[in-house]
């Protein structure tokens, strides 16, 4: 927060699909903000065009219309985010250690240093002693380390997890939650969050915005106040919990 | 233990179609000329294996020559195919209508083009060989998820990256069943391409031995030839495990 406000900044934004000759609005005139270090999640039905704002945002593809922009309103480009999208796209081919380091490869930093940063990351959290394993040898819960540890080491101020926790058990995902936790108030990233889980995003984020179904717009837009380490048992999570299902049940 | 069972197991099976072979003929009292029994042919494999290996370099020559060039153009041609919407209107139907045309009414037109040597053979080797390899790089080539390509491209990854770290690698598996599938069939070819007009290889020694009611020769021209695909095979099988060591489960833990 140090920097000038620059942040995220969705204005008004527009996109639709033709598929099969039939149109579909993904978006209809959706608008937010969020401030920079925060973390905010996007919560709603499924099918209701959260994907299609993240991919906005990565830059992959434009806005029918509305503004996008991230940091500096002036400089809105391709590389200025790290998009982790829903499906597993590890590279089977290469080591656990080598896809890490896909981002500093493409940007052609030198890849000692990038190997020497991915392997540091690993003992943190866990993955030691899998840094030449390939994917199809690691767990559920490894793989999704592993998805995110790249889309750290991407070096980007702004993330775009697209449920990156999906599909993987209660406990595994507990465990994650705290991991992603611990290195979002290490690292002081921006954190764009898709998730389905109405207590992951309370446990996890700053802001909750809960999407209508489609075609999607900001319904709600709720300041988790709960402070931090937050408890999974606690009354006031299930408290908001309530309030934020209710929503949710109210959006549809 | 599971490997000498993979070793033993064709063995065995192959010593048994023998042995009923050779009673069969005995029994029979075949003459050899009509089918000769399998010690005959080993016997004839042996004793003539110095002229047979002299004749089996040139066909092993002609069947490496036409299965690179069939690699290389059916690999070229994937990625043309697949990076030019054009290229691949264009050029896909003539692809499939170029394996509709039987290679033996060809191959004459080839030797009269060029000559009696070894290229007639090695293109007809590589025009029935590029076939499964482009047909199986095409579909490596789209293997890729879009949602991998996207995670590239939202890195700022340039069209030559997207190429050579993604679809390159992700090609690779396919790539190597059409090559496998290719070397086959570049044996065919140059044999073809050998019965149609030459005065050296395999498939010569074949027909000429046929003339000479040389039957059992023409049984070992035969095993010679399967022993050269099966080197050729073999060799690629080696690469292949090299450059796709992940795909060989549990090397590492687990």
């Amino acid at each position: 927060m140090a920097r000038p406000w620059g942040g995220i900044r969705v204005e008004g934004v527009n996109k639709r699909f033709v598929h099969g000759g039939e149109t579909i609005v993904a978006l209809s005139s959706i608008s937010f903000t969020a401030d920079w270090g925060t973390w905010t999640t996007l919560i709603g039905p499924s099918g209701c065009g959260k994907t299609t704002l993240l991919r906005i945002l990565a830059g992959l593809i434009p806005p029918d219309r509305g503004t996008v922009s991230i940091g500096d309103p002036q400089q809105m480009r391709r590389g200025t985010t790290a998009y982790l999208p829903q499906r597993d796209t590890l590279l089977s081919w290469r080591t656990a250690l080598d896809n890490a380091i896909l981002a500093s490869e493409i940007a052609r930093r030198p890849r000692a240093q990038a190997r020497a940063e991915a392997r540091e990351l690993f003992a943190h959290f866990g993955l030691a002693g899998f840094e030449g394993h390939y994917p199809t040898q690691l767990s559920g819960g490894m793989r999704q380390r592993l998805a995110l540890i790249r889309t750290f080491l991407a070096h980007r101020d702004v993330l775009l997890l697209d449920e990156p926790l999906g599909a993987l058990d209660p406990l595994t995902r507990a465990t994650l939650q705290d991991w992603l936790l611990s290195v979002w108030s290490e690292l002081r990233k921006t954190i764009l969050f898709v998730t389905h889980d109405v207590e992951e995003a309370l446990l996890l984020s700053d802001r909750v915005l809960v999407l209508s179904e489609r075609p999607a717009s900001v319904q709600q837009d709720l300041v988790v106040e709960l402070s931090r380490p937050r408890n999974r048992a606690s009354v006031e999570l299930a408290e908001t919990k309530g309030r934020l299902l209710a929503l949710l049940l109210g959006a549809r | 233990m599971k490997r000498w069972v993979d070793v033993a197991a064709p063995i065995v099976l192959l010593l048994v179609v023998f042995a009923i072979w050779e009673t069969a003929v005995r029994w029979f009292d075949l003459p050899s000329y009509i089918l000769p029994t399998p010690s005959r042919i080993v016997l004839a494999f042996f004793s003539h294996f110095v002229g047979l290996s002299q004749h089996a370099v040139v066909t092993f020559l002609e069947i490496l020559l036409g299965f690179a060039i069939g690699g290389c153009a059916g690999f070229v041609l994937a990625i043309a195919v697949f990076y030019s919407p054009i290229l691949e209107r264009a050029l896909y139907p003539l692809i499939i209508f170029s394996q509709m045309i039987p290679v033996f009414a060809i191959a004459p037109l080839l030797i009269v083009w060029m000559g009696y040597g070894l290229w007639p053979k090695a293109t007809v080797a590589a025009l029935i060989g590029f076939f499964p390899v482009v047909v199986n790089a095409s579909d490596g080539l789209r293997a890729p998820t879009d949602e991998s390509v996207e995670l590239f491209r939202s890195l700022g990854a340039t069209r030559w990256q997207i190429f050579w770290k993604l679809r390159l690698p992700a090609s690779l598996p396919t790539l190597f069943s059409g090559l496998k599938v290719a070397t086959t069939l570049s044996v065919v070819g140059a044999t073809i391409g050998e019965w149609v007009g030459a005065h050296q290889g395999l498939g010569y020694l074949m027909l000429q031995s046929n003339a000479l009611l040389r039957v059992d020769l023409v049984f070992a021209a035969i095993l010679m030839l399967a022993l050269l695909g099966l080197l050729l095979f073999g060799g690629l099988r080696i690469i292949e495990r090299r450059m796709l060591r992940w795909r060989i489960p549990g090397r590492e833990g687990e």
